[in-house]
């Protein structure tokens, strides 16, 4: 699994790299997180607000910190598809 | 809080009415806590501490609940959606329509990047994306309440109006100016590849857990500037003197509103830190125009958003922005300087 996150460095692109990062280890899920600084890229997923989270090239949340249920909910979705 | 998440329209149905009981029997709450200080009426001291005592606490309630609905308020718009409804719309009335969104819509300076770029993409005209970008951060709840709180609803409306007035007018100007050339080359180049969020179903349960999130955020990131604000109009108050601030920020100083205004724009605190002190100083003789123009200047134009802009715009644009943003503010504190 390829997860990315989008943000400039904010306090919520923090916050959710360190939430995501959290709940792989803890699910033991097999994936590799990015975090995604440049606007450039960031701009070319769509998005309009910050922080974003893609899961496998797919934008799964914007503009806010989903709690950790919804980002296990959202993981253990993408490793069964 | 755990509880208050998994149960949130009951949390509120029961914090509702302990909120209105608690407003309203907030000022004998604090006359009594002053009382039991045994300090003197009428003293320095009591009076600044009576303010204190009194006004942190009514703020924090006003907040609380004003936040808690904007953020539900908001649960119904996205800067996806307000790009749909901008999309198109002639000049003039975009600009208006951009303004009015700009209240709305969630925003946070370090989504201005994406936002404009978003914008831009979609082919919105610069003018209406720059009346988005000034009426967001000048027109916010923290404001809002403060000047309620601190000033009366006159004063808040009067914000809030000539607010938008500079948005609409400022991104209309703006727009004429023909600056296409002065932002970076680079956003023109930008082809989302189009795997945008689809949005899901929200339900009322959602909406009122985004209000929760919403105080959480921002009273929990307001409330040290809010202390200290008014902890500072307190002690001005109490302890500066009569007619202080008439010479600096009187009427009969000409020159006093843009210079307030060149030492706001710079100058960075959120409205919760800045118009306490404001209040204050307006009751040592500083006139309402001034004032106003100073809170506008400070909590509509800062640094760290040009910082970021300055990421998308090229230094002319930049000073264009400014230069345009801070000569309408100017006019509005003359306007009200006369008026008043």
């Amino acid at each position: 699994m390829n997860i990315k996150v989008l943000g400039p460095g904010c306090m919520n692109c923090k916050t959710l790299e360190r939430r995501v990062k959290e709940t792989v280890d803890e699910l033991h899920i097999d994936a590799t997180i990015e975090k995604v600084e440049a606007y450039e890229a960031i701009a070319s997923y769509g998005i309009m607000r910050t922080p974003g989270l893609v899961i496998d090239g797919k934008v799964v949340a914007a503009g806010f910190v989903p709690p950790v249920e919804k980002i296990k909910e959202m993981l253990l979705a993408h490793r069964s598809a | 809080m755990r509880l208050v998440e998994r149960n949130p329209i009951a949390s509120t149905a029961i914090f509702l009415p302990l909120w209105i009981l608690l407003y309203a029997v907030l000022q004998h709450l604090a006359d009594g806590v002053v009382t039991l200080t045994g300090l003197l009426p009428g003293e320095r001291l009591t009076e600044a501490l009576r303010f204190f005592i009194y006004e942190v606490p009514k703020v924090f309630l006003l907040l609380t609940l004003v936040v808690f609905v904007v953020g539900i308020v908001r649960s119904y718009f996205s800067p996806e959606r307000t790009r749909a409804m901008l999309g198109g719309k002639p000049l003039f009335a975009g600009n208006i329509l951009a303004s009015l969104l700009g209240i709305v819509t969630p925003f946070c300076s370090c989504s201005a990047v994406p936002l404009f770029i978003g914008f831009v993409e979609a082919g919105i005209p610069l003018g209406v994306t720059f009346s988005f970008l000034i009426a967001a951060p000048m027109i916010n709840e923290v404001a809002v309440v403060l000047l309620f709180g601190l000033f009366g609803w006159k004063t808040a409306l009067l914000y809030v109006g000539t607010g938008l007035l500079i948005a609409i007018v400022s991104g209309f100007v703006i727009g004429k100016l023909k600056v296409e050339r002065y932002v970076e080359d680079w956003v023109y180049a930008i082809r989302s590849n189009g795997t945008a969020l689809e949005e899901s179903a929200v339900s009322f349960r959602d909406r009122i857990l985004f209000g929760i999130d919403a105080i959480k955020d921002i009273v929990g990131k307001v409330w040290p500037y809010l202390v200290v604000g008014i902890g500072v109009g307190a002690g001005i108050h109490g302890y500066v003197p009569e007619n202080f601030m008439a010479s600096i920020m009187g009427k009969s100083a000409w020159w006093s509103v843009p210079v307030a205004v060149m030492i706001g724009v710079p100058l960075y605190s959120n409205a919760a830190g800045i118009i306490p002190i404001v209040q204050a100083l307006l009751g040592k003789g500083a006139s309402l125009g001034t004032a106003l123009a100073f809170m506008m200047s400070v909590i509509g134009l800062s640094l760290p958003e040009t910082i970021i802009l300055r990421k998308v715009l090229k230094l002319p644009l930049i000073f264009i922005f400014v230069g345009v943003v801070a000569v309408g503010i100017i006019i509005v504190g003359y306007v009200f300087n006369l008026v008043y």
